[in-house]
């Protein structure tokens, strides 16, 4: 890659920062709108749902894996096993399926 | 009051660090396929710090696309992140803005997810600077050593590892739901938002995140203060 390369990262550099920078340094000791708090304090259990579905099906290119996977990640944590066992154990019966069936 | 500093965010963060592990090792390796050096590689996630966007910019760069749209694209793709640093915001405890600006940069998908999902009120910073130092560690280790080994992992493995990040936000996601159908709700408004924007190809997938997660908070927040006057 030439030079136009360090300008291209110098470039995703700073526009992948503003949208991260800006409201954390912007908003700093100032009190939003009560509604706003309120929509705002939604905002991470509203992610979390787009951000696994529907993608967590399209992991692979067999669909099985995606709804073995989402599956068993639901059921481990339903038991009460804290973040990291999630994703171990959802690994361990991927891997298991993936041998026998992959 | 040294509970839930630095230490505990390296731990919290501990199941990013296990998820960018595949993400990063084959980031390294098509970035070494499309071209890049391994300095080239290394410096986009040293710098950059954003998968989806770096995943993207290989192909783009792949299809010839110009550098400057590359850069339009990978703003395109991180607008979301304004909602979530917004949201990020009112969880943190208030500090100097030198140092919000400095773990600023440290704010992903994966690490907000986990930031603002920690219970009780307030987040410290240095439990942020945890979380985010080994997430940011793995991402860029693994990218390198993607590129040097020049391939993925084993099949089975690389498969079923693929679904660590997903796994996780599972795992973040549960304890909150249970009980709680206000959770229950915004999660699930969210999904099929996000399923329908996906299915129809309305939108792209970094604008259809943040529509289908502000369109599900702002819902169920008119919904349950209806219930409330009513």
């Amino acid at each position: 890659m030439g030079a136009w390369f360090w300008w291209m990262i110098f470039g995703m550099a700073v526009v992948t920062y503003i949208p991260r920078a800006i409201p954390l340094t912007f908003l700093e000791g100032r009190e939003l709108p009560e509604a706003v708090q309120n929509v705002l304090r939604n905002i991470p259990y509203a992610v979390l749902g787009a951000l696994i579905f529907p993608a967590v099906f399209f992991i692979q290119e067999n669909v099985w894996f995606g709804v073995i996977g989402a599956a068993s990640a639901f059921a481990i944590a339903f038991t009460g096993a804290n973040v990291i066992l999630v994703v171990l154990g959802t690994i361990a019966i991927l891997s298991v399926y993936g041998l026998w069936f992959g | 009051m040294q509970e839930h500093g630095f230490s505990s965010g390296l731990k919290a963060g501990a199941s990013i660090a296990i998820g960018y592990f595949p993400v990063a090792l084959t980031f390294g390796l098509l970035a070494k396929t499309t071209g890049l050096s391994l300095i080239e590689a290394t410096a986009m996630s040293i710098f950059v710090f954003a998968g989806a966007a770096q995943y993207i910019s290989l192909s783009l760069i792949t299809a010839g696309v110009l550098p400057a749209l590359i850069v339009v694209n990978t703003f395109i793709v991180n607008i979301r992140h304004f909602l979530m640093t917004a949201a990020l915001n009112e969880k943190m405890e208030p500090d100097a803005r030198w140092k919000k600006a400095l773990y600023a940069f440290g704010i992903t998908d994966e690490t907000f997810t986990v930031l603002a999902t920690q219970p009780g009120d307030k987040i410290r910073t240095s439990f942020a600077a945890g979380v985010i130092v080994i997430s940011y560690g793995s991402w860029v280790v693994f990218t390198s050593l993607g590129h040097l080994i020049g391939a993925s992992l084993p099949g089975f493995l690389q498969a079923s590892m693929s679904i660590a990040l997903y796994a996780m936000f599972v795992g973040l996601l549960v304890p909150s739901m249970k009980g709680n159908r206000k959770v229950v709700s915004l999660a699930l408004i969210a999904a099929l938002f996000n399923s329908l924007f996906y299915f129809t190809g309305w939108l792209s997938t970094g604008w259809a995140i943040m529509v289908s997660t502000l369109a599900s908070a702002i819902i169920i927040e008119l919904i349950s203060r209806k219930g409330v006057a009513a």
